[in-house]
C-alpha cells in the first residue's frame, strides 16, 4: 500500500514517522560500551593476575577515563531541553532505567575510575611534582592533592584500597552497560529491543569492543613512540578477545534462533526488515565482516603458526573490524528497533542529517573527542613510566 | 472561633519546625496534587474512555476538534487522536490495510468499493490512559504521571524531551511537540472535564461513536455501556491496564 508520506512503506502510527532516537543515541551505548570493556581488559591484570597484559593496564584506564568523560555528550546534545538534565538527580523516578543512569555514571567516573586511576598514578604524580617547575607542578601538586608523602606505609595503603576499588570496579563496570543494555531491553513495546538476553548481549560486545580498541591504541602507541610492541601482551589480549567475542555471537545467535523457531507476531515484519533496510548494516557489516571475519582472524592466529609481522596484521585488521562491527550493532540495535511501525504493517526510514544537532558532524566529533583526551591524558599521567617491554 | 488547642499546636509545630516556606510546601504535599478547578476532587473520579467502532464514520470531526481545542501541531504527525481506516479483504485478519491520511484530519477519500467481499471500518485512536502504564513507568523524572483520578498526563514544565517514553508507549499516541521540544499526548481535554464538560472529540462526534466516562460516578452510562457490548482493548497482551474500551474491535486491528 503506497503511503501519502515519503519514506513510509505500509502504515504507520501518525506519530511513528518521526524517529526519535538519532545516531547520538547510537553512539551512547557505543561510548559507554567502550568504557566498560577497556576498564574490564585494564582488571584483568589486577583482579586475575594476569601478568601479560601488564604493558596495558593503564593505558586501559586512561581509555576509559577519556571515553566516560564523552559518555553523556550525545544524550545531552539529544535532549529536548539539556538544561533540565540536572532533574534527574534532584527527582529522579525510581522505575526509570534511564533515571539510574545518572547515578551509575557518577558513581563509575567518581568512586571507580577517578579513584582507581589516582590511587594508581599517586607515587608518579608526586614524583612528576617534585620534578616539574613553574605551572605543571602547581598542577601536579594540585593532582595529588598537595600531599607530599611517598612513605612506605601510604604507598602500601594505595595498593590495598586500589585492589579494593578494582574489587568494587569489576561489577560496576557489568552494572554500567549491562544497565545500558536493560534501558532497551526493558521496553515491552518493542519486540526488536525487548528481550532478557539484551544486557548481557550489551555486557558481551562491550568487553569485545572495549578489548579490542584497548588492542588498537596499544599497537598505534607503540608506533608512534617508536617502541617495541611486547607480544606476549598483544597475544594475550588478542586471545581474551576471540574468547569473549565467541561468548557475545553465541548469545547474539541464540537470540536470533530463538526469535526465528518462536516466530511470534512480530517475526514477519522484523524478518522482513533484516531482508531489506537492515541487510547491509545487520547482515553484511554486523555479522559477515564485524563478527565472523575478525573470529575467524582471530582463531586462525590460534591454529597456525604465524611470525610476530603477520599477527600484528591479523590482530590490527580483527580490532578494526570488531569496532566497527560492534558500531553496527549499536546502530542496528537503536536504529533498526525505530523502523517498523509498532501495528506490524509498515516501516519508515531513517533519514541522517550531516551538519544539525542530531546529524553526522556533532556525531563524528564526539567520537573524535575522546581521543584527544586520551592524548591529553597521556601527555599528562604518562602510562608507560614503569618498565618498557623488552626490545 | 475555628482554632481549637489542637489545631494551633500543630500549626505553630509546624511553622517553629519548618520555615514558613517549607510549611507551605507540606500543606501541598499532604493534600496531594494541587486541584485543577475549585470544585473538582482527584479522589472522586476514575476516568475511562470507550469507542464503539461500529458508530465511527469516519468524519474525522474528532481529529479537527482536538486539534484546535488542544492547539496540536497540524503536521501530518503530530497527533493526540487519530482514525485509521481498516479494509480487510475476504475476511484475512492477518493481512488488513489501513490507511490513515493526515491522520483522518481531512477525512476520508472514497477507496474502496461496496460489495468487494472485504471488510471495512474506522478505529478511532487516542490515548489509553493506561493504569499501568509503561510510558509512565520510564520517564527519568516523573513528568508524565498517573494522576489519581485515572488520567495519564504530562508536566510540560518539567520534561526533558528524551523521548524514552515515546518509545515505551505500545499504542504510538506520544509525540514530541516541535515548538516546545516537550512530549504530548492526549490529556483527556483535563482542562474540561475538571469543569464538567466532555473532551473536543466527544462533543463533537456527530454519531457518539466516542464517549468519556468516569468510572467512580455509579450513574454514569458508561457502565452499561461496558456491560452491554462485547469490550476488548487494543494490543490485551502488554497487559497496560488501558482504559480506551472498544465495543466491536476486529482481530485484525492493532
Amino acid at each position: 500500500m503506497e503511503s501519502m508520506i515519503h519514506g513510509v512503506e505500509g502504515f504507520m502510527y501518525p506519530n511513528e514517522i518521526e524517529l526519535q532516537w538519532s545516531i547520538l543515541i547510537v553512539l551512547y551505548p557505543y561510548i559507554t560500551g567502550l568504557v566498560a570493556g577497556a576498564f574490564i581488559l585494564a582488571s584483568l591484570e589486577r583482579v586475575f593476575n594476569v601478568e601479560a597484559v601488564k604493558p596495558t593496564y593503564r593505558l586501559a584506564l586512561l581509555t576509559a577515563l577519556a571515553f566516560l568523560l564523552v559518555a553523556p555528550l550525545p544524550l545531552q546534545l539529544h535532549l529536548g531541553h539539556p538544561e533540565r538534565a540536572f532533574e534527574m538527580f534532584l527527582t529522579p523516578h525510581t522505575t526509570s532505567a534511564m533515571a539510574m543512569f545518572g547515578f551509575v555514571y557518577l558513581w563509575y567516573l567518581m568512586a571507580v575510575l577517578v579513584l582507581e586511576i589516582w590511587l594508581d598514578y599517586r607515587k608518579d604524580i608526586v614524583l612528576m611534582a617534585r620534578g616539574s617547575t613553574g605551572r605543571m607542578r602547581q598542577l601536579y601538586r594540585a593532582m595529588a592533592l598537595w600531599s607530599d608523602n611517598l612513605s612506605e606505609r601510604s604507598l602500601e595503603i594505595d595498593d590495598k584500597v586500589g585492589r579494593f576499588i578494582t574489587l568494587v570496579g569489576v561489577p560496576s563496570a557489568f552494572l554500567l552497560h549491562g544497565y545500558v543494555g536493560f534501558i532497551f531491553g526493558s521496553i515491552k513495546a518493542n519486540p526488536w529491543w525487548s528481550t532478557p538476553v539484551m544486557p548481557v548481549v550489551f555486557l558481551f560486545s562491550a568487553m569485545v569492543s572495549g578489548i579490542a580498541l584497548v588492542m588498537l591504541v596499544y599497537m598505534v602507541a607503540c608506533v608512534f613512540r617508536g617502541t617495541v610492541i611486547d607480544m606476549r601482551c598483544l597475544d594475550t589480549i588478542a586471545r581474551y578477545l576471540l574468547y569473549t567475542f565467541i561468548i557475545d555471537f553465541a548469545l547474539e545467535m541464540l537470540d536470533l534462533i530463538h526469535r526465528i523457531y518462536e516466530s511470534d507476531e512480530s517475526f514477519k515484519t522484523l524478518d522482513f526488515m533484516v531482508h531489506t533496510q537492515l541487510y547491509f548494516p545487520h547482515i553484511i557489516v554486523q555479522i559477515v565482516l564485524g563478527t565472523i571475519l575478525p573470529i575467524g582472524l582471530l582463531g586462525l592466529v590460534q591454529l597456525m603458526s604465524l611470525s610476530e609481522h603477520q599477527r600484528k596484521g591479523f590482530y590490527a585488521t580483527a580490532g578494526v573490524l570488531t569496532l566497527i562491527g560492534i558500531f553496527a550493532m549499536r546502530w542496528n540495535v537503536v536504529i533498526g528497533g525505530q523502523l517498523f511501525s509498532k501495528s506490524f504493517l509498515g516501516y519508515t526510514t531513517y533519514k541522517l542529517d550531516f551538519a544539525t544537532r542530531e546529524g553526522l558532524l556533532p556525531a563524528i566529533i564526539i567520537l573524535i573527542l575522546p581521543f584527544i583526551i586520551l592524548w591529553v591524558l597521556v601527555k599528562l599521567l604518562p602510562p608507560w613510566t614503569q618498565q618498557e617491554p623488552a626490545a | 472561633m475555628g482554632t481549637n488547642r489542637r489545631e494551633f499546636l500543630k500549626s505553630t509545630g509546624k511553622f517553629v519546625l519548618l520555615t514558613s516556606a517549607a510549611a507551605l510546601a507540606w500543606d501541598f504535599l499532604e493534600a496531594g496534587t494541587p486541584e485543577a478547578a475549585p470544585n473538582y476532587k482527584l479522589q472522586e473520579h476514575w476516568w475511562a474512555f470507550a469507542v464503539d467502532i461500529e458508530k465511527c464514520i469516519g468524519c474525522g470531526n474528532c481529529v479537527r476538534a482536538c486539534k484546535t481545542e488542544n492547539n496540536v501541531p497540524l503536521e501530518p504527525y503530530f497527533f493526540r487522536t487519530w482514525v485509521e481506516r481498516y479494509h480487510v479483504p475476504k475476511g484475512d485478519i492477518e493481512h488488513p490495510e489501513v490507511d490513515s491520511p493526515n491522520g483522518g484530519y481531512d477525512g476520508f477519500p472514497a477507496r474502496y468499493q461496496p460489495g468487494d467481499g472485504s471488510k471495512n471500518f474506522f478505529v478511532p485512536k487516542l490515548c489509553n490512559h493506561c493504569s499501568h502504564s509503561p510510558c509512565t513507568q520510564v520517564c527519568p523524572v516523573g513528568a508524565t504521571f498517573e494522576s489519581p483520578d485515572g488520567a495519564v498526563l504530562v508536566d510540560k514544565t518539567y520534561c526533558l524531551g528524551c523521548r524514552y517514553c515515546v518509545q515505551a508507549c505500545p499504542y504510538g499516541c506520544r509525540f514530541i511537540d516541535p515548538r516546545t521540544m516537550t512530549v504530548d499526548k492526549c490529556s483527556l481535554c483535563y482542562h474540561r472535564i475538571t469543569k464538567g464538560l466532555t473532551t473536543a472529540c466527544c462533543e463533537s462526534c456527530p454519531t457518539g461513536a466516542r464517549m468519556l466516562g468516569d468510572l467512580k460516578n455509579p450513574k454514569d452510562p458508561m457502565h452499561e455501556f461496558l456491560r452491554i457490548h462485547k469490550i476488548l482493548v487494543l494490543k490485551p497482551q502488554m497487559a497496560t491496564g488501558a482504559k480506551l474500551y472498544y465495543n466491536g474491535l476486529d482481530g485484525s486491528v492493532r
